[in-house]
């Protein structure tokens, strides 16, 4: 049993890893088992997250369950793992998103095993990104989440799938090159020499100068994965395009790998420029917020719709962050939470209703409640979430992002709040015109959703609600994961 | 030490230094016997007999690395850490490349036996690049490795294609071997030898007239080297010449073929240090156009060789300048980053070389990259072994590719060449594009034709794709251990030691 709470994290990330090394040697058309294996070791990391979470010691605080060893001397690389509360509630979410998202294409049959491989390779990354404490192994795990994602799309993608992979993937390697840059530069300028995170946090002896020229490396690198104004276009075709598990895992919790990237360098690292560059952040977070929710108002397809609200929400987290201030910060972390969940369960409904409807056409359809009722409430309790209902986590994410930067930058906050009635626009249009209103002829035979696709929408809609209610388990951890940052609710 | 003699009396023959190379020529010479008493053009013993004499030699030389450098046969002949290092680079590209290349001749119904000597010799030629400082040994070494690859390149000769590749390569070969030899004409006029090692002494002599006729044989000679490494703006026959020549002399040529170019190069660029301020402009900016020539080539790319071409022209470019980095800045930088990337980069390239061989099929081979098309289903180890190489030629972690840019970029910085770096960086971002398109060919595009079958891979290729794949995942894992035998103790410390930035 201690060797497997010794390297917790080693198995947390490990685990889909191997999932994906004995997909590779079954046999094609054993699907079913495919899919086991898969949902397993998904499951091993969400369960081991949970396990994580519980022996997490709040009083100690910073990170722990560390695992530490050399890998080139030289260079002085290590592979260095550790958790703080930010990252847990990260791998949670991570967790939880496999799980589902495993469960939303359990239909899929065209090359299942091939997939499911990729699936399982991309969220080794993802898990690896949330504990790495070393930059170089926090760039290869960063590096093997965004990779598989152009297959993903590129094979079982729709529409302009080709296109889009392509975008997506050249952007998001435009900026691996940024961050790249950043971790080189870090390394060979600073008399520290290393890649050691946490001997990097807490303050550079670098010139200003060099040090803002840091900082913006790590923003623009991170920033184009967490989708930031101008370079957000990828995103928007990308979800569009990929298969329902991938728009899950991608919007759910890639964009929050860019976030969590900004706070882990940007924030941790330069903590005397950050203040003064902040407001160019928050500037554009705003611009993010309003310009998606205003793009997502003029959208017909419906998975458009969601991906261009992922631009907004993404906004909020950036925003929380520009307030380098612990309410702030704990919302951005909240947030990024919470949006995971609610996009997740959004990609879900919607890959459904597609796959049912065979259309993504908003102006299509029509009074679909009455066909499938469980899908229109599943829907409901996301979108509610998404204009920050109370009771539901969506309000209490953006509730403190807003208290957290108001003092910092009213003006900014103040167009930025505009975008929540926006969201409540769009997302009520959607509501209205797909499961709303007279039921078309041509739906007439619409089945609600059945059996294993039932997962996902209860666990993700519960788990909205459930935050909302009761979000103090979640802020504590958070408030923990704070006190790296130096900051403290 | 370096006499008058031409043809100097060998007082000082050491047979073991000398060893890795006799036992590949030899080897040629009894594969070539074999060749001729095989039954029914069943080449399994040529290739049996070609495989053992090459791990013999690639163990030889691995095992010499360690000794100390000494000059033999009165400075004919060099052994040193550097050149067991190349050899065995050369000997491991020659074996991959013999490994795949007998399911492939006998799919494209070229199946010659004599194929195998020839690269065993061409093999020999590069291993004599790597070790010495005489221009006579290099040239010879050259002309041998040059000549059996034009013999090679036109193997399949009922292929219009292949033809023109011979000739093409030949031509431009030869052309290449003009400029390199009346630079060593114009060196030996300089400096009264035929030595490297006399540079530094006639460039600070301060007699004018040796110091220009020495400047124009090294660019002479550097312009000869420059058409053998393909670099911008010799490298026009590259592309025609791997398309046209079958797929597993091409990952010979752009693998060991490249490995001895570079080593020669290295040779000349060690010797040629005094007059470091001479080459280094010039060469610097042959460096940036190679890397933005060959990547932006590669982009507009349609046939899967062609793109490989291009892809080891920019591969070349930062071959380049971690050799620049080395010779600007010979304290602070190691050999390491250099024969680190060499090998790296011959796994990778003879890798997805091989891939496309295994593409081809029933007898006619189209390298478009739509002959990739449907390969996962096809041949599912083929194609995740592609994923494997792309990501490593990409430069992603993961891989060795990642390891070796970041080396040479490390290098670069320290020398105080930050152009070439961000140009090495921006260059590696660029080429995702085009890499991508192989990933697309072979795992995307919908499988047009009907033979979906899954196809046995046969067991040679399949051999030299682990091995590659293994290569590319071992040099990434096994950095350190690695670097410390490339390199050397020294250079180990150096490793450690903080960059001493310059100016």
């Amino acid at each position: 049993m201690s060797l497997v709470l010794d390297h917790l994290l080693s198995i947390i990330v490990l685990a889909p890893f191997a999932g994906c090394l004995l997909l590779l040697a079954l046999p094609p058309e054993w699907k079913t088992a495919s899919r086991v294996v898969a949902l397993v070791s998904g499951g091993i990391s969400l369960a081991l997250s949970c396990v994580a979470w519980a022996l997490y010691d709040g009083a100690k605080g910073g990170f722990q369950f560390r695992e530490s060893y050399q890998w080139i001397p030289g260079l002085d690389i290590r592979y260095s793992l550790g958790a703080d509360g930010i990252s847990l509630s990260m791998l949670l979410l991570t967790g939880v998103i496999i799980v589902t998202g495993v469960f939303a294409s359990w239909t899929l049959e065209e090359r299942c095993k091939e997939f499911l491989t990729l699936l399982l390779f991309l969220v080794t990354g993802v898990f690896g990104v949330f504990v790495a404490l070393d930059l170089f192994f926090l760039f290869l795990f960063y590096e093997i989440a965004v990779l598989p994602m152009y297959l993903l799309i590129g094979i079982w993608g729709t529409g302009r799938k080709e296109y889009s992979a392509m975008k997506l993937t050249l952007y998001l390697m435009l900026g691996s090159a940024f961050i790249l840059t950043g971790i080189l530069a870090l390394y060979y300028l600073d008399p520290r020499r290393t890649f050691d995170m946490l001997e990097l946090s807490g303050g550079s002896e670098l010139a200003v100068g060099l040090q803002r020229a840091l900082f913006f490396a790590f923003y623009l690198g991170f920033g184009v994965l967490a989708g930031i104004f101008p370079f957000h276009t990828w995103s928007p075709d990308g979800h569009a395009s990929a298969p329902t598990a991938v728009s899950m895992l991608h919007a759910g919790v890639l964009m929050k790998l860019g976030a969590y990237g900004v706070i882990r360098t940007c924030v941790a690292m330069f903590p005397e420029v950050a203040p003064s560059l902040m407001p160019i952040v928050a500037a554009i977070a705003a611009i993010n917020i309003v310009y998606g929710a205003f793009s997502a108002l003029g959208q017909t397809d419906l998975k458009y719709v969601i991906a261009y609200s992922s631009v907004s929400h993404m906004g909020v987290v950036m925003l929380g962050i520009a307030s380098l201030a612990p309410v702030g910060m704990a919302g951005a972390v909240m947030q990024m939470f919470s949006h995971g969940i609610m996009t997740g369960l959004f990609f879900a409904l919607v890959g459904l209703v597609y796959q049912k409807a065979h259309t993504r056409d908003i102006l299509a359809m029509g009074g679909f409640a009455r066909r499938m009722p469980g899908i229109a409430v599943a829907f409901t309790v996301g979108g509610l979430a998404s204009f920050g209902l109370p009771g539901t986590s969506g309000f209490v994410a953006e509730t403190l992002v807003f208290l957290g930067t108001f003092a910092r930058y009213p003006v900014i906050v103040a167009v930025a709040v505009t975008g929540v009635v926006i969201t409540a626009v769009y997302v009520l249009r959607v509501v209205q015109k797909v499961f709303l209103g007279p039921l078309g002829e041509a739906w007439s035979e619409l089945p609600d959703a059945r059996s294993t696709e039932w997962v996902a929408l209860v666990s993700l809609a519960a788990l909205l609600v459930a935050v909302g209610v009761w979000p103090m388990p979640l802020v504590n951890l958070i408030n923990h994961g704070l006190r790296t940052l130096g900051m403290e609710l | 030490m370096p006499d008058r003699f031409l043809f100097p009396i060998p007082q000082d023959l050491d047979w073991f230094a000398l060893g890795p190379i006799i036992v590949v020529v030899a080897t040629g010479l009894v594969a070539l016997i074999v060749e001729m008493l095989r039954h029914k053009r069943n080449n399994a013993y040529v290739v049996g007999v070609s495989v053992v004499g090459l791990l013999v030699a690639g163990a030889m030389a691995a095992s010499q690395a360690g000794e100390p450098a000494k000059e033999i046969l009165a400075g004919t002949f060099l052994r040193d850490r550097f050149g067991c290092v190349v050899q065995v680079l050369m000997v491991a590209a020659c074996l991959l490349s013999v490994l795949f290349s007998e399911g492939y001749l006998r799919q494209k119904r070229i199946a010659y036996g004599e194929a195998y000597p020839l690269m065993l010799w061409a093999t020999a030629g590069g291993m004599v690049m790597a070790t010495s400082r005489n221009l006579v040994t290099l040239f010879v070494g050259l002309e041998l490795l040059s000549v059996s690859l034009y013999v090679l390149a036109g193997l399949s000769r009922t292929e219009a294609k292949s033809e023109e590749s011979a000739l093409k390569y030949f031509l431009l070969g030869a052309f290449a071997s003009a400029f390199l030899l009346y630079g060593i004409a114009l060196f030996y006029g300089a400096t009264g030898s035929l030595h490297l090692g006399r540079v530094a002494e006639v460039w600070t002599s301060g007699f004018e007239t040796g110091r220009s006729l020495l400047a124009v044989g090294m660019a002479l000679i550097l312009i000869g080297l420059s058409f053998k490494s393909a670099f911008v703006p010799f490298h026009q026959w590259t592309p025609d010449v791997y398309q046209g020549a079958p797929t597993n002399i091409a990952a010979f040529m752009a693998a060991g073929s490249k490995v001895a170019a570079v080593a020669m190069l290295y040779r000349v660029l060690d010797a040629a240090q005094p007059m470091v301020a001479l080459w280094l402009p010039p060469l610097f900016w042959v460096a940036i156009l190679t890397m933005v020539v060959g990547n932006l080539a590669a982009l507009v790319q349609k046939d899967a060789k062609r793109l490989l071409a291009y892809s080891s022209i920019s591969h070349a470019g930062y071959l380049l300048v971690a050799l620049l980095a080395r010779f600007k800045a010979p304290d602070v930088v190691s050999d390491a980053a250099l024969l680190y990337y060499l090998a790296s980069y011959s796994f990778m390239t003879i890798g997805a070389f091989a891939v496309i061989s295994v593409a081809a099929r029933a007898g006619r081979e189209s390298t478009g990259l739509s002959a990739l098309n449907g390969l996962w289903q096809r041949s599912p180890f083929a194609a995740v072994a592609l994923l494997l190489f792309v990501w490593s030629l990409i430069g992603v972690p993961g891989a060795s590719g990642f390891v070796g840019k970041l080396l040479i970029f490390r290098d670069a910085l320290a020398a105080d060449l930050v152009p070439l770096a961000i140009v090495l960086a921006v260059a590696s971002v660029v080429s995702v594009a085009y890499y991508l398109a192989l990933v697309r060919a072979a795992w995307v595009a919908d499988e047009s034709e009907a033979d979906a079958a899954v196809a046995p891979l046969n067991a040679g290729s399949g051999l030299a794709l682990g091995i590659c794949a293994a290569g590319v995942l071992g040099l990434f894992v096994f950095v350190g251990p690695l670097l410390g035998w490339m390199a050397g103790p020294r250079s180990a410390e150096a490793e450690r030691a903080p960059i001493v930035r310059q100016g």
